[in-house]
Protein backbone atom coordinates (compact mmCIF):
# COMPACT_ATOMS: atom_id res chain seq x y z
CA UNK A 1 0.00 0.00 0.00
CA UNK A 2 0.98 3.31 -0.95
CA UNK A 3 1.66 6.52 2.20
CA UNK A 4 0.72 9.58 1.41
CA UNK A 5 2.60 12.34 3.76
CA UNK A 6 2.01 16.00 3.05
CA UNK A 7 4.66 18.13 4.97
CA UNK A 8 4.46 21.61 5.77
CA UNK A 9 7.65 24.03 5.76
CA UNK A 10 6.97 25.82 9.08
CA UNK A 11 9.01 28.70 11.51
CA UNK A 12 11.03 26.36 13.27
CA UNK A 13 9.43 25.94 16.61
CA UNK A 14 12.75 27.01 18.21
CA UNK A 15 12.26 30.62 16.86
CA UNK A 16 10.29 33.16 18.88
CA UNK A 17 7.75 34.60 16.48
CA UNK A 18 7.91 38.09 16.25
CA UNK A 19 4.75 40.12 14.80
CA UNK A 20 5.73 42.74 11.95
CA UNK A 21 5.30 46.37 12.92
CA UNK A 22 2.59 46.91 10.01
CA UNK A 23 0.53 44.50 11.61
CA UNK A 24 0.16 42.35 8.86
CA UNK A 25 1.88 39.17 10.17
CA UNK A 26 4.80 37.37 11.72
CA UNK A 27 7.83 38.41 10.33
CA UNK A 28 9.32 35.34 8.44
CA UNK A 29 12.16 37.26 6.91
CA UNK A 30 15.85 35.71 7.74
CA UNK A 31 14.42 33.04 10.43
CA UNK A 32 15.07 29.46 10.57
CA UNK A 33 12.52 27.32 8.97
CA UNK A 34 12.09 23.62 8.83
CA UNK A 35 9.32 20.75 8.48
CA UNK A 36 6.36 21.18 10.52
CA UNK A 37 7.05 19.11 14.08
CA UNK A 38 4.07 16.73 13.39
CA UNK A 39 4.78 16.27 10.23
CA UNK A 40 8.24 15.25 10.95
CA UNK A 41 6.03 12.16 13.16
CA UNK A 42 4.11 11.42 10.31
CA UNK A 43 7.16 10.80 7.73
CA UNK A 44 8.77 8.86 10.52
CA UNK A 45 5.02 6.68 11.08
CA UNK A 46 5.19 6.30 7.14
CA UNK A 47 8.93 4.75 7.08
CA UNK A 48 7.96 2.46 10.10
CA UNK A 49 5.11 0.96 7.98
CA UNK A 50 7.55 0.31 5.66
CA UNK A 51 10.03 -1.00 7.18
CA UNK A 52 7.23 -3.40 9.06
CA UNK A 53 6.56 -4.66 5.53
CA UNK A 54 2.84 -2.58 5.31
CA UNK A 55 3.40 0.08 2.96
CA UNK A 56 5.39 -0.09 -0.17
CA UNK A 57 6.33 3.52 -1.19
CA UNK A 58 5.90 6.80 0.82
CA UNK A 59 5.03 10.01 -1.23
CA UNK A 60 5.93 13.12 0.00
CA UNK A 61 3.08 16.09 -1.02
CA UNK A 62 4.04 20.18 0.23
CA UNK A 63 2.16 23.30 -0.99
CA UNK A 64 3.97 26.57 -1.09
CA UNK A 65 6.81 28.34 -2.14
CA UNK A 66 10.37 27.10 -3.86
CA UNK A 67 11.57 26.71 -0.70
CA UNK A 68 9.37 23.88 0.56
CA UNK A 69 11.76 21.83 -1.58
CA UNK A 70 14.33 21.80 1.32
CA UNK A 71 11.20 20.40 3.41
CA UNK A 72 10.69 17.74 1.09
CA UNK A 73 14.07 17.46 0.57
CA UNK A 74 14.33 16.28 4.14
CA UNK A 75 11.43 14.42 4.36
CA UNK A 76 12.99 11.91 1.43
CA UNK A 77 16.65 11.83 3.35
CA UNK A 78 14.72 10.69 6.11
CA UNK A 79 13.52 7.26 4.27
CA UNK A 80 10.47 8.67 1.59
CA UNK A 81 10.94 7.73 -1.73
CA UNK A 82 9.47 11.10 -3.76
CA UNK A 83 8.60 14.37 -3.65
CA UNK A 84 5.72 16.26 -5.36
CA UNK A 85 5.67 19.98 -5.05
CA UNK A 86 2.58 21.99 -5.37
CA UNK A 87 3.73 25.75 -5.76
CA UNK A 88 1.79 28.59 -5.14
CA UNK A 89 3.82 31.66 -3.96
CA UNK A 90 0.42 32.92 -1.73
CA UNK A 91 -1.08 31.30 0.94
CA UNK A 92 -3.14 28.08 0.91
CA UNK A 93 -5.80 27.83 3.03
CA UNK A 94 -6.50 24.25 4.93
CA UNK A 95 -9.75 24.45 2.63
CA UNK A 96 -7.68 24.85 -0.26
CA UNK A 97 -4.93 22.48 0.83
CA UNK A 98 -7.00 19.96 1.32
CA UNK A 99 -8.86 20.33 -1.85
CA UNK A 100 -5.41 19.75 -3.58
CA UNK A 101 -4.67 16.62 -1.33
CA UNK A 102 -7.92 15.35 -2.58
CA UNK A 103 -6.69 15.73 -5.65
CA UNK A 104 -2.91 14.10 -5.29
CA UNK A 105 -5.11 11.24 -3.17
CA UNK A 106 -6.94 10.42 -5.89
CA UNK A 107 -3.94 10.35 -8.85
CA UNK A 108 -1.77 8.30 -6.54
CA UNK A 109 -4.65 6.37 -4.53
CA UNK A 110 -2.96 5.63 -1.28
CA UNK A 111 -4.04 3.56 1.45
CA UNK A 112 -3.00 5.85 3.64
CA UNK A 113 -2.93 10.10 4.38
CA UNK A 114 -0.37 10.86 7.62
CA UNK A 115 -1.09 14.31 8.24
CA UNK A 116 0.03 16.53 11.08
CA UNK A 117 -2.55 16.85 13.60
CA UNK A 118 -1.89 21.05 13.19
CA UNK A 119 0.74 23.22 11.93
CA UNK A 120 2.66 25.08 14.42
CA UNK A 121 2.48 28.11 12.61
CA UNK A 122 -1.42 28.63 12.41
CA UNK A 123 -2.20 26.07 14.84
CA UNK A 124 -5.70 25.36 12.44
CA UNK A 125 -5.72 21.56 13.19
CA UNK A 126 -8.18 21.38 10.41
CA UNK A 127 -6.37 19.93 7.01
CA UNK A 128 -6.99 16.09 7.79
CA UNK A 129 -10.53 16.52 8.94
CA UNK A 130 -11.23 18.10 5.37
CA UNK A 131 -9.45 15.76 3.27
CA UNK A 132 -11.29 13.14 5.16
CA UNK A 133 -14.56 14.83 3.77
CA UNK A 134 -13.49 15.48 0.43
CA UNK A 135 -12.74 12.09 -0.02
CA UNK A 136 -15.25 10.39 1.84
CA UNK A 137 -12.75 8.23 4.08
CA UNK A 138 -13.07 7.50 7.52
CA UNK A 139 -10.47 9.57 9.91
CA UNK A 140 -8.12 8.77 12.72
CA UNK A 141 -6.87 12.12 14.43
CA UNK A 142 -4.62 13.39 17.11
CA UNK A 143 -2.92 9.09 16.89
CA UNK A 144 -0.56 8.32 19.64
CA UNK A 145 -0.95 4.30 17.50
CA UNK A 146 -1.36 3.27 14.56
CA UNK A 147 -2.09 -0.28 13.37
CA UNK A 148 -2.87 -1.40 9.94
CA UNK A 149 -4.44 -5.27 9.90
CA UNK A 150 -5.64 -6.11 6.61
CA UNK A 151 -8.14 -3.24 4.79
CA UNK A 152 -8.78 -1.89 8.12
CA UNK A 153 -6.44 0.51 10.52
CA UNK A 154 -7.01 0.76 14.00
CA UNK A 155 -5.93 4.27 15.24
CA UNK A 156 -5.86 4.97 19.24
CA UNK A 157 -6.26 9.22 19.72
CA UNK A 158 -5.41 11.82 22.06
CA UNK A 159 -8.66 12.77 23.36
CA UNK A 160 -9.41 15.36 26.17
CA UNK A 161 -10.31 13.07 28.96
CA UNK A 162 -7.61 10.27 27.87
CA UNK A 163 -7.37 7.73 25.14
CA UNK A 164 -10.05 6.61 22.58
CA UNK A 165 -9.69 3.56 19.70
CA UNK A 166 -11.27 3.59 16.63
CA UNK A 167 -11.24 1.53 13.74
CA UNK A 168 -11.11 2.48 10.19
CA UNK A 169 -12.15 1.11 6.57
CA UNK A 170 -8.87 2.11 4.63
CA UNK A 171 -7.91 4.23 2.16
CA UNK A 172 -8.35 6.62 5.48
CA UNK A 173 -6.78 9.75 6.79
CA UNK A 174 -4.47 10.00 10.31
CA UNK A 175 -3.49 12.73 11.84
CA UNK A 176 -0.55 12.19 14.55
CA UNK A 177 -0.07 13.55 18.11
CA UNK A 178 3.56 14.07 19.54
CA UNK A 179 3.82 11.12 21.65
CA UNK A 180 2.85 8.64 17.96
CA UNK A 181 7.08 8.53 17.87
CA UNK A 182 10.11 10.14 17.66
CA UNK A 183 11.20 10.81 14.44
CA UNK A 184 14.87 9.39 13.45
CA UNK A 185 17.61 12.13 11.81
CA UNK A 186 18.48 11.89 8.72
CA UNK A 187 22.27 10.17 8.21
CA UNK A 188 24.64 11.86 5.97
CA UNK A 189 24.63 9.33 3.23
CA UNK A 190 20.55 9.32 2.91
CA UNK A 191 21.00 12.98 2.89
CA UNK A 192 23.28 12.85 0.08
CA UNK A 193 21.13 10.05 -1.77
CA UNK A 194 17.96 12.23 -1.22
CA UNK A 195 19.54 14.53 -3.42
CA UNK A 196 18.45 11.94 -6.70
CA UNK A 197 15.08 11.14 -5.28
CA UNK A 198 12.53 12.36 -7.55
CA UNK A 199 10.93 15.72 -6.78
CA UNK A 200 7.60 16.63 -9.47
CA UNK A 201 6.50 20.16 -9.84
CA UNK A 202 2.84 20.93 -10.02
CA UNK A 203 0.97 24.21 -9.19
CA UNK A 204 -2.90 24.68 -8.25
CA UNK A 205 -3.97 24.79 -11.67
CA UNK A 206 -2.68 21.86 -13.08
CA UNK A 207 -5.22 20.16 -10.36
CA UNK A 208 -8.33 22.50 -11.37
CA UNK A 209 -8.50 23.71 -8.02
CA UNK A 210 -9.16 27.14 -6.89
CA UNK A 211 -7.30 27.92 -3.96
CA UNK A 212 -8.78 31.59 -3.41
CA UNK A 213 -8.42 32.25 0.29
CA UNK A 214 -11.93 32.76 2.17
CA UNK A 215 -10.71 34.36 5.02
CA UNK A 216 -9.20 37.39 4.60
CA UNK A 217 -6.43 38.71 7.36
CA UNK A 218 -7.67 42.12 8.95
CA UNK A 219 -4.62 42.27 11.38
CA UNK A 220 -1.95 40.28 13.12
CA UNK A 221 -1.44 41.55 16.97
CA UNK A 222 0.77 40.82 19.63
CA UNK A 223 -1.28 39.60 22.92
CA UNK A 224 -1.48 41.60 25.72
CA UNK A 225 1.64 41.09 27.88
CA UNK A 226 1.81 39.76 31.19
CA UNK A 227 4.01 41.84 33.75
CA UNK A 228 6.41 39.75 35.42
CA UNK A 229 5.48 39.66 39.43
CA UNK A 230 7.95 39.40 42.30
CA UNK A 231 10.34 37.04 43.72
CA UNK A 232 9.71 35.54 47.26
CA UNK A 233 12.50 34.51 49.46
CA UNK A 234 11.12 31.51 51.30
CA UNK A 235 8.01 29.45 51.19
CA UNK A 236 6.87 31.80 54.06
CA UNK A 237 7.31 34.88 52.03
CA UNK A 238 5.12 32.39 49.20
CA UNK A 239 2.34 31.55 51.31
CA UNK A 240 1.84 35.24 52.76
CA UNK A 241 1.67 36.53 49.06
CA UNK A 242 -0.79 33.37 48.70
CA UNK A 243 -3.08 34.93 51.40
CA UNK A 244 -2.81 38.35 50.24
CA UNK A 245 -4.04 37.19 46.96
CA UNK A 246 -6.94 35.24 48.27
CA UNK A 247 -5.55 31.66 47.25
CA UNK A 248 -5.55 30.60 50.44
CA UNK A 249 -7.09 31.75 54.12
CA UNK B 1 -28.85 34.71 12.10
CA UNK B 2 -29.24 31.18 13.31
CA UNK B 3 -26.86 29.29 14.82
CA UNK B 4 -26.42 25.83 15.58
CA UNK B 5 -24.43 24.65 18.72
CA UNK B 6 -22.54 21.31 18.91
CA UNK B 7 -23.36 20.08 22.26
CA UNK B 8 -20.10 18.22 23.95
CA UNK B 9 -21.53 15.46 26.11
CA UNK B 10 -21.73 11.81 27.78
CA UNK B 11 -25.47 11.26 27.30
CA UNK B 12 -26.85 11.69 30.27
CA UNK B 13 -25.04 15.43 30.93
CA UNK B 14 -23.88 18.38 29.24
CA UNK B 15 -19.84 18.58 29.59
CA UNK B 16 -18.90 22.57 30.32
CA UNK B 17 -16.91 23.38 27.41
CA UNK B 18 -20.65 23.82 25.63
CA UNK B 19 -21.07 26.37 27.77
CA UNK B 20 -18.84 29.10 26.49
CA UNK B 21 -19.58 27.90 23.10
CA UNK B 22 -23.32 28.76 23.50
CA UNK B 23 -22.56 32.46 25.24
CA UNK B 24 -20.06 32.74 21.66
CA UNK B 25 -22.47 32.03 19.67
CA UNK B 26 -25.24 34.31 21.30
CA UNK B 27 -23.55 37.10 20.05
CA UNK B 28 -23.56 35.71 16.66
CA UNK B 29 -27.83 35.15 17.14
CA UNK B 30 -30.22 32.63 17.99
CA UNK B 31 -28.96 29.54 19.87
CA UNK B 32 -30.24 26.23 18.68
CA UNK B 33 -28.56 23.56 20.22
CA UNK B 34 -27.76 20.18 18.37
CA UNK B 35 -27.59 17.14 20.79
CA UNK B 36 -26.25 13.83 18.60
CA UNK B 37 -25.83 10.93 20.59
CA UNK B 38 -27.09 7.14 21.55
CA UNK B 39 -29.99 7.33 24.33
CA UNK B 40 -29.24 11.06 24.83
CA UNK B 41 -32.77 12.24 26.76
CA UNK B 42 -30.70 13.18 29.58
CA UNK B 43 -28.20 15.71 28.06
CA UNK B 44 -30.88 17.22 25.70
CA UNK B 45 -32.97 17.81 28.80
CA UNK B 46 -29.69 19.65 30.48
CA UNK B 47 -29.11 20.86 26.92
CA UNK B 48 -32.70 22.37 27.26
CA UNK B 49 -32.58 24.36 30.30
CA UNK B 50 -29.13 26.61 29.54
CA UNK B 51 -29.84 29.87 29.59
CA UNK B 52 -29.90 31.19 26.10
CA UNK B 53 -30.63 28.05 23.95
CA UNK B 54 -33.74 28.88 22.19
CA UNK B 55 -34.39 24.91 21.10
CA UNK B 56 -32.69 21.40 21.29
CA UNK B 57 -32.40 19.15 18.25
CA UNK B 58 -32.32 15.24 19.62
CA UNK B 59 -30.86 13.33 17.25
CA UNK B 60 -30.27 9.79 19.01
CA UNK B 61 -29.20 6.68 17.19
CA UNK B 62 -26.64 4.45 17.85
CA UNK B 63 -24.42 5.58 15.06
CA UNK B 64 -24.27 9.06 17.02
CA UNK B 65 -23.19 7.20 19.93
CA UNK B 66 -19.67 8.05 20.54
CA UNK B 67 -19.42 11.05 18.35
CA UNK B 68 -17.71 9.73 15.51
CA UNK B 69 -16.62 12.66 13.01
CA UNK B 70 -17.88 10.26 10.10
CA UNK B 71 -21.27 9.68 11.42
CA UNK B 72 -22.13 13.46 12.59
CA UNK B 73 -20.07 15.78 10.18
CA UNK B 74 -23.16 14.78 7.29
CA UNK B 75 -25.73 14.73 9.76
CA UNK B 76 -25.01 18.27 10.97
CA UNK B 77 -23.86 19.56 6.89
CA UNK B 78 -27.48 18.31 6.06
CA UNK B 79 -29.01 20.36 9.26
CA UNK B 80 -26.97 23.71 8.39
CA UNK B 81 -29.17 23.82 5.65
CA UNK B 82 -31.50 25.84 7.99
CA UNK B 83 -28.45 27.70 9.78
CA UNK B 84 -25.92 30.63 9.14
CA UNK B 85 -23.47 29.32 11.29
CA UNK B 86 -22.18 26.21 13.13
CA UNK B 87 -20.16 26.44 16.33
CA UNK B 88 -18.41 23.75 18.55
CA UNK B 89 -16.19 24.14 21.11
CA UNK B 90 -12.26 23.76 20.28
CA UNK B 91 -12.33 20.37 22.19
CA UNK B 92 -11.05 17.07 20.65
CA UNK B 93 -14.25 16.33 19.75
CA UNK B 94 -14.94 19.63 18.64
CA UNK B 95 -12.00 19.70 16.73
CA UNK B 96 -12.12 16.29 15.00
CA UNK B 97 -15.70 17.31 13.73
CA UNK B 98 -16.23 20.95 12.62
CA UNK B 99 -13.67 20.84 10.09
CA UNK B 100 -15.17 17.87 8.84
CA UNK B 101 -18.49 19.51 8.67
CA UNK B 102 -16.94 22.92 7.07
CA UNK B 103 -15.25 20.86 3.85
CA UNK B 104 -18.81 19.67 3.11
CA UNK B 105 -20.15 22.34 3.39
CA UNK B 106 -17.16 24.40 1.12
CA UNK B 107 -15.97 27.33 3.78
CA UNK B 108 -13.21 27.55 5.39
CA UNK B 109 -13.36 27.22 9.29
CA UNK B 110 -12.12 29.79 12.26
CA UNK B 111 -10.29 27.61 14.82
CA UNK B 112 -10.20 28.84 18.27
CA UNK B 113 -12.36 31.96 17.95
CA UNK B 114 -11.09 34.00 21.03
CA UNK B 115 -14.00 37.14 20.19
CA UNK B 116 -16.48 37.42 17.57
CA UNK B 117 -15.94 41.15 16.70
CA UNK B 118 -18.76 41.60 14.43
CA UNK B 119 -21.09 38.10 12.37
CA UNK B 120 -18.02 37.72 9.89
CA UNK B 121 -15.31 39.01 11.92
CA UNK B 122 -13.60 37.28 14.70
CA UNK B 123 -10.30 36.97 16.61
CA UNK B 124 -7.78 34.03 16.94
CA UNK B 125 -4.67 33.30 18.07
CA UNK B 126 -1.65 31.79 15.90
CA UNK B 127 1.84 30.65 16.40
CA UNK B 128 1.14 28.95 20.19
CA UNK B 129 -0.48 32.61 20.83
CA UNK B 130 2.27 34.66 20.42
CA UNK B 131 0.41 36.74 17.27
CA UNK B 132 -3.33 37.37 17.72
CA UNK B 133 -4.72 37.39 14.27
CA UNK B 134 -7.97 39.04 13.37
CA UNK B 135 -9.75 36.79 10.15
CA UNK B 136 -13.03 37.96 8.07
CA UNK B 137 -14.42 35.47 6.55
CA UNK B 138 -15.94 36.02 3.34
CA UNK B 139 -18.35 32.24 3.48
CA UNK B 140 -21.87 32.49 3.29
CA UNK B 141 -21.84 29.91 6.34
CA UNK B 142 -19.17 30.34 9.50
CA UNK B 143 -18.08 27.07 11.10
CA UNK B 144 -16.25 28.23 14.20
CA UNK B 145 -14.57 26.22 17.21
CA UNK B 146 -14.68 28.62 20.14
CA UNK B 147 -11.98 29.08 22.71
CA UNK B 148 -13.16 27.89 26.14
CA UNK B 149 -11.24 30.23 28.28
CA UNK B 150 -12.22 33.09 25.78
CA UNK B 151 -15.69 33.35 26.81
CA UNK B 152 -17.97 33.12 29.47
CA UNK B 153 -19.78 29.86 30.13
CA UNK B 154 -23.59 30.23 30.32
CA UNK B 155 -25.30 29.62 32.95
CA UNK B 156 -26.66 25.84 33.64
CA UNK B 157 -30.08 26.74 34.49
CA UNK B 158 -32.69 29.36 33.58
CA UNK B 159 -33.31 27.99 29.81
CA UNK B 160 -36.44 25.89 29.21
CA UNK B 161 -36.21 25.37 25.33
CA UNK B 162 -38.25 22.56 23.16
CA UNK B 163 -36.52 19.47 22.73
CA UNK B 164 -37.29 17.98 18.93
CA UNK B 165 -36.44 15.34 17.43
CA UNK B 166 -34.40 14.84 14.42
CA UNK B 167 -32.55 12.10 12.57
CA UNK B 168 -29.89 11.70 9.66
CA UNK B 169 -28.23 9.42 7.46
CA UNK B 170 -27.40 7.43 10.84
CA UNK B 171 -23.90 4.90 10.05
CA UNK B 172 -21.29 5.53 6.88
CA UNK B 173 -19.95 2.58 7.63
CA UNK B 174 -16.38 4.06 7.49
CA UNK B 175 -15.42 3.75 10.49
CA UNK B 176 -16.51 2.16 14.29
CA UNK B 177 -15.62 2.60 17.86
CA UNK B 178 -13.61 -0.03 19.58
CA UNK B 179 -12.33 1.44 23.14
CA UNK B 180 -11.64 3.95 24.98
CA UNK B 181 -9.52 4.46 28.16
CA UNK B 182 -10.90 7.18 29.80
CA UNK B 183 -8.99 8.59 33.07
CA UNK B 184 -11.12 8.59 36.11
CA UNK B 185 -10.48 11.12 39.01
CA UNK B 186 -11.47 13.03 42.03
CA UNK B 187 -10.04 16.09 41.01
CA UNK B 188 -11.59 18.92 39.05
CA UNK B 189 -11.27 18.80 35.31
CA UNK B 190 -8.12 20.95 34.26
CA UNK B 191 -10.15 22.85 31.95
CA UNK B 192 -12.90 24.07 34.44
CA UNK B 193 -10.54 23.75 37.83
CA UNK B 194 -9.84 27.04 39.49
CA UNK B 195 -6.47 26.07 40.58
CA UNK B 196 -3.77 24.00 38.64
CA UNK B 197 -1.07 22.50 40.17
CA UNK B 198 1.77 21.37 37.12
CA UNK B 199 4.73 19.68 37.26
CA UNK B 200 7.31 19.49 34.73
CA UNK B 201 10.62 17.14 33.78
CA UNK B 202 12.15 18.34 37.02
CA UNK B 203 9.92 16.03 38.90
CA UNK B 204 11.87 12.94 37.67
CA UNK B 205 9.22 9.92 37.70
CA UNK B 206 5.50 9.53 38.23
CA UNK B 207 6.03 8.23 41.88
CA UNK B 208 7.30 12.03 42.92
CA UNK B 209 4.58 13.44 40.84
CA UNK B 210 2.33 11.20 43.39
CA UNK B 211 4.48 12.23 46.48
CA UNK B 212 5.17 16.06 45.90
CA UNK B 213 2.41 17.18 43.25
CA UNK B 214 -0.64 15.21 44.45
CA UNK B 215 -0.68 16.38 48.34
CA UNK B 216 0.01 19.95 47.99
CA UNK B 217 -3.18 19.31 44.88
CA UNK B 218 -5.05 17.90 47.53
CA UNK B 219 -4.63 20.73 49.87
CA UNK B 220 -5.55 22.81 47.58
CA UNK B 221 -8.66 21.63 46.03
CA UNK B 222 -6.37 21.95 42.87
CA UNK B 223 -6.43 20.29 39.22
CA UNK B 224 -3.10 18.57 38.39
CA UNK B 225 -1.22 19.74 35.10
CA UNK B 226 1.65 18.55 33.32
CA UNK B 227 4.44 19.84 30.94
CA UNK B 228 4.88 17.92 27.70
CA UNK B 229 8.48 16.43 29.10
CA UNK B 230 6.34 14.99 31.75
CA UNK B 231 4.10 13.39 29.65
CA UNK B 232 6.72 11.93 27.64
CA UNK B 233 8.11 10.50 29.90
CA UNK B 234 4.95 8.79 30.97
CA UNK B 235 5.19 10.35 34.81
CA UNK B 236 1.05 10.91 34.28
CA UNK B 237 -1.24 10.19 31.38
CA UNK B 238 -1.98 12.33 28.14
CA UNK B 239 -4.78 14.10 29.50
CA UNK B 240 -2.61 16.26 31.89
CA UNK B 241 -1.12 17.73 29.29
CA UNK B 242 -1.10 21.83 29.13
CA UNK B 243 0.16 23.61 26.26
CA UNK B 244 -0.25 24.56 22.47
CA UNK B 245 -0.74 20.84 21.87
CA UNK B 246 -2.59 20.15 24.81
CA UNK B 247 -5.02 21.86 27.34
CA UNK B 248 -5.71 25.44 27.43
CA UNK B 249 -6.35 26.68 30.62
CA UNK B 250 -7.10 29.76 32.47
CA UNK B 251 -7.33 29.08 36.31
CA UNK B 252 -7.53 31.91 38.94
CA UNK B 253 -4.50 30.11 39.87
CA UNK B 254 -1.50 28.34 37.97
CA UNK B 255 1.52 26.79 40.06
CA UNK B 256 4.51 25.66 37.73
CA UNK B 257 6.54 23.06 39.56
CA UNK B 258 9.87 22.48 37.64
CA UNK B 259 8.39 23.56 34.54
CA UNK B 260 11.23 25.81 32.35
CA UNK B 261 8.62 27.77 30.80
CA UNK B 262 8.64 27.06 27.04
CA UNK B 263 6.89 28.81 24.71
CA UNK B 264 4.57 26.06 23.46
CA UNK B 265 3.79 25.55 27.36
CA UNK B 266 2.75 28.79 28.19
CA UNK B 267 0.64 29.02 25.21
CA UNK B 268 -1.44 26.99 27.37
CA UNK B 269 -1.58 28.97 30.54
CA UNK B 270 -0.54 32.16 29.83
CA UNK B 271 -3.89 33.69 30.73
CA UNK B 272 -4.15 32.08 33.57
CA UNK B 273 -5.04 34.91 36.68
CA UNK B 274 -2.37 34.21 38.86
CA UNK B 275 0.83 32.27 38.08
CA UNK B 276 3.14 31.00 40.58
CA UNK B 277 6.41 29.81 39.64
CA UNK B 278 9.21 27.34 41.56
CA UNK B 279 12.57 26.75 40.08
CA UNK B 280 15.47 26.46 40.77
CA UNK B 281 16.71 28.17 37.99
CA UNK B 282 16.42 31.75 38.27
CA UNK B 283 16.53 32.75 34.75
CA UNK B 284 13.80 30.11 33.68
CA UNK B 285 11.80 31.38 30.98
CA UNK B 286 8.60 31.34 33.10
CA UNK B 287 9.65 34.29 35.98
CA UNK B 288 8.68 36.26 33.18
CA UNK B 289 5.24 35.59 32.88
CA UNK B 290 4.65 34.51 36.92
CA UNK B 291 3.45 37.00 39.29
CA UNK B 292 5.00 35.10 42.12
CA UNK B 293 8.56 33.44 41.46
CA UNK B 294 10.39 31.43 43.93
CA UNK B 295 13.57 30.19 43.07
CA UNK B 296 15.03 26.92 44.91
CA UNK B 297 14.84 23.24 44.26
CA UNK B 298 11.13 21.89 44.49
CA UNK B 299 11.78 18.90 46.40
CA UNK B 300 12.33 21.01 49.83
CA UNK B 301 9.99 23.86 48.48
CA UNK B 302 6.57 21.98 47.93
CA UNK B 303 6.65 19.70 50.74
CA UNK B 304 7.43 22.33 53.18
CA UNK B 305 4.87 24.49 51.40
CA UNK B 306 2.05 21.87 51.71
CA UNK B 307 2.57 21.43 55.30
CA UNK B 308 2.58 24.93 56.14
CA UNK B 309 -0.69 25.59 54.15
C1 LIG C 1 2.72 34.52 7.83
C2 LIG C 1 1.47 33.87 7.34
C3 LIG C 1 0.52 34.67 6.73
C4 LIG C 1 -0.65 34.10 6.27
N1 LIG C 1 -1.52 34.90 5.65
C5 LIG C 1 -2.63 34.39 5.18
C6 LIG C 1 -3.53 35.22 4.48
O1 LIG C 1 -3.31 36.42 4.29
N2 LIG C 1 -4.67 34.68 4.04
C7 LIG C 1 -4.94 33.39 4.25
O2 LIG C 1 -5.97 32.96 3.83
N3 LIG C 1 -4.11 32.53 4.89
C8 LIG C 1 -2.96 33.02 5.36
N4 LIG C 1 -2.11 32.19 6.02
C9 LIG C 1 -2.53 30.78 6.28
C10 LIG C 1 -1.92 29.76 5.33
O3 LIG C 1 -2.74 29.66 4.23
C11 LIG C 1 -1.78 28.41 6.06
O4 LIG C 1 -0.59 27.86 5.67
C12 LIG C 1 -2.86 27.41 5.75
O5 LIG C 1 -4.05 28.01 6.20
C13 LIG C 1 -2.64 26.05 6.44
O6 LIG C 1 -3.01 26.12 7.83
P1 LIG C 1 -2.39 25.14 8.89
O7 LIG C 1 -1.08 24.76 8.40
O8 LIG C 1 -2.51 25.77 10.23
O9 LIG C 1 -3.36 23.87 8.79
P2 LIG C 1 -3.47 22.62 9.72
O10 LIG C 1 -4.82 22.10 9.43
O11 LIG C 1 -3.10 22.97 11.12
O12 LIG C 1 -2.37 21.62 9.13
C14 LIG C 1 -2.41 20.25 9.46
C15 LIG C 1 -1.57 19.42 8.53
O13 LIG C 1 -1.95 19.57 7.19
C16 LIG C 1 -0.83 19.43 6.31
N5 LIG C 1 -0.63 20.68 5.60
C17 LIG C 1 -1.10 21.93 5.93
N6 LIG C 1 -0.67 22.84 5.03
C18 LIG C 1 0.11 22.18 4.15
C19 LIG C 1 0.84 22.56 3.01
N7 LIG C 1 0.87 23.84 2.61
N8 LIG C 1 1.52 21.61 2.33
C20 LIG C 1 1.50 20.31 2.71
N9 LIG C 1 0.83 19.89 3.80
C21 LIG C 1 0.15 20.80 4.50
C22 LIG C 1 0.34 19.11 7.19
O14 LIG C 1 0.47 17.71 7.29
C23 LIG C 1 -0.08 19.72 8.53
O15 LIG C 1 0.56 19.16 9.64
C24 LIG C 1 -0.93 32.71 6.47
C25 LIG C 1 0.04 31.95 7.06
C26 LIG C 1 1.23 32.49 7.48
C27 LIG C 1 2.26 31.60 8.08
C1 LIG D 1 5.46 20.79 18.25
C2 LIG D 1 5.69 20.92 19.71
C3 LIG D 1 4.60 21.00 20.55
C4 LIG D 1 4.79 21.12 21.93
N1 LIG D 1 3.69 21.19 22.72
C5 LIG D 1 3.85 21.32 24.06
C6 LIG D 1 2.74 21.43 24.95
O1 LIG D 1 1.58 21.41 24.53
N2 LIG D 1 2.99 21.55 26.28
C7 LIG D 1 4.24 21.59 26.79
O2 LIG D 1 4.39 21.70 28.02
N3 LIG D 1 5.30 21.48 25.99
C8 LIG D 1 5.14 21.34 24.64
N4 LIG D 1 6.24 21.21 23.84
C9 LIG D 1 7.55 21.00 24.50
C10 LIG D 1 8.23 22.26 24.97
O3 LIG D 1 8.96 22.82 23.91
C11 LIG D 1 9.21 21.93 26.13
O4 LIG D 1 10.12 20.96 25.69
C12 LIG D 1 8.53 21.41 27.40
O5 LIG D 1 7.46 22.26 27.77
C13 LIG D 1 9.56 21.34 28.50
O6 LIG D 1 9.00 20.78 29.67
P1 LIG D 1 9.59 21.16 31.11
O7 LIG D 1 9.47 22.61 31.32
O8 LIG D 1 8.92 20.25 32.07
O9 LIG D 1 11.08 20.66 30.97
P2 LIG D 1 12.44 21.49 30.94
O10 LIG D 1 12.41 22.51 29.88
O11 LIG D 1 13.52 20.49 30.93
O12 LIG D 1 12.42 22.28 32.31
C14 LIG D 1 12.62 21.71 33.56
C15 LIG D 1 12.78 22.85 34.54
O13 LIG D 1 12.86 22.33 35.86
C16 LIG D 1 13.82 23.08 36.59
N5 LIG D 1 14.32 22.22 37.65
C17 LIG D 1 15.11 21.13 37.54
N6 LIG D 1 15.30 20.55 38.74
C18 LIG D 1 14.63 21.29 39.65
C19 LIG D 1 14.46 21.22 41.05
N7 LIG D 1 14.99 20.24 41.77
N8 LIG D 1 13.70 22.16 41.65
C20 LIG D 1 13.13 23.18 40.93
N9 LIG D 1 13.27 23.29 39.59
C21 LIG D 1 13.99 22.36 38.95
C22 LIG D 1 14.87 23.46 35.59
O14 LIG D 1 15.53 24.66 36.00
C23 LIG D 1 14.04 23.70 34.32
O15 LIG D 1 13.63 25.07 34.19
C24 LIG D 1 6.08 21.13 22.47
C25 LIG D 1 7.18 21.06 21.61
C26 LIG D 1 6.99 20.96 20.25
C27 LIG D 1 8.19 20.88 19.36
Amino acid sequence: MKVLVPVKRVLDYNVKPRVKADGTGVDLANVKMSMNPFDEIAVEEAIRLKEKGVASEIVVVSIGEQKAQETLRTALAMGADRAILIVSEDKVEPLGVAKLLAKVAEAEQPGLVILGKQAIDDDNNQTGQMLGALLGWGQGTFASKVEVSGDSVEVTREVDGGLETVKLKTPAIVTTDLRLNEPRYASLPNIMKAKSKPMEQKTPADYGVDVTPRLSIVKVEEPAKRQAGVKVADVDELIGKLKTLGVVA
Amino acid sequence: MSVLVWVEHDNASVKDATLAAVTAAGKLGDVVALVAGHGAQGAADAAAKIAGVSKVLLADDAAYGHGLAENVAPLIADLMAGYDAFVAPATTTGKNIAPRVAALLDVMQVSEVLSVESADTFTRPIYAGNAIATVKSSDAKKVLTIRGTAFDKAATEGGSAAVEAVSGKGDTGLSSFVGSEIAKSERPELTSAKIIVSGGRALASGENFTSIIEPLADKLGAGVGASRAAVDAGYVPNDYQVGQTGKIVAPEVYIAIGISGAIQHLAGMKDSKVIIAINKDEDAPIFQVADVGLVGDLFKIVPELTEKL
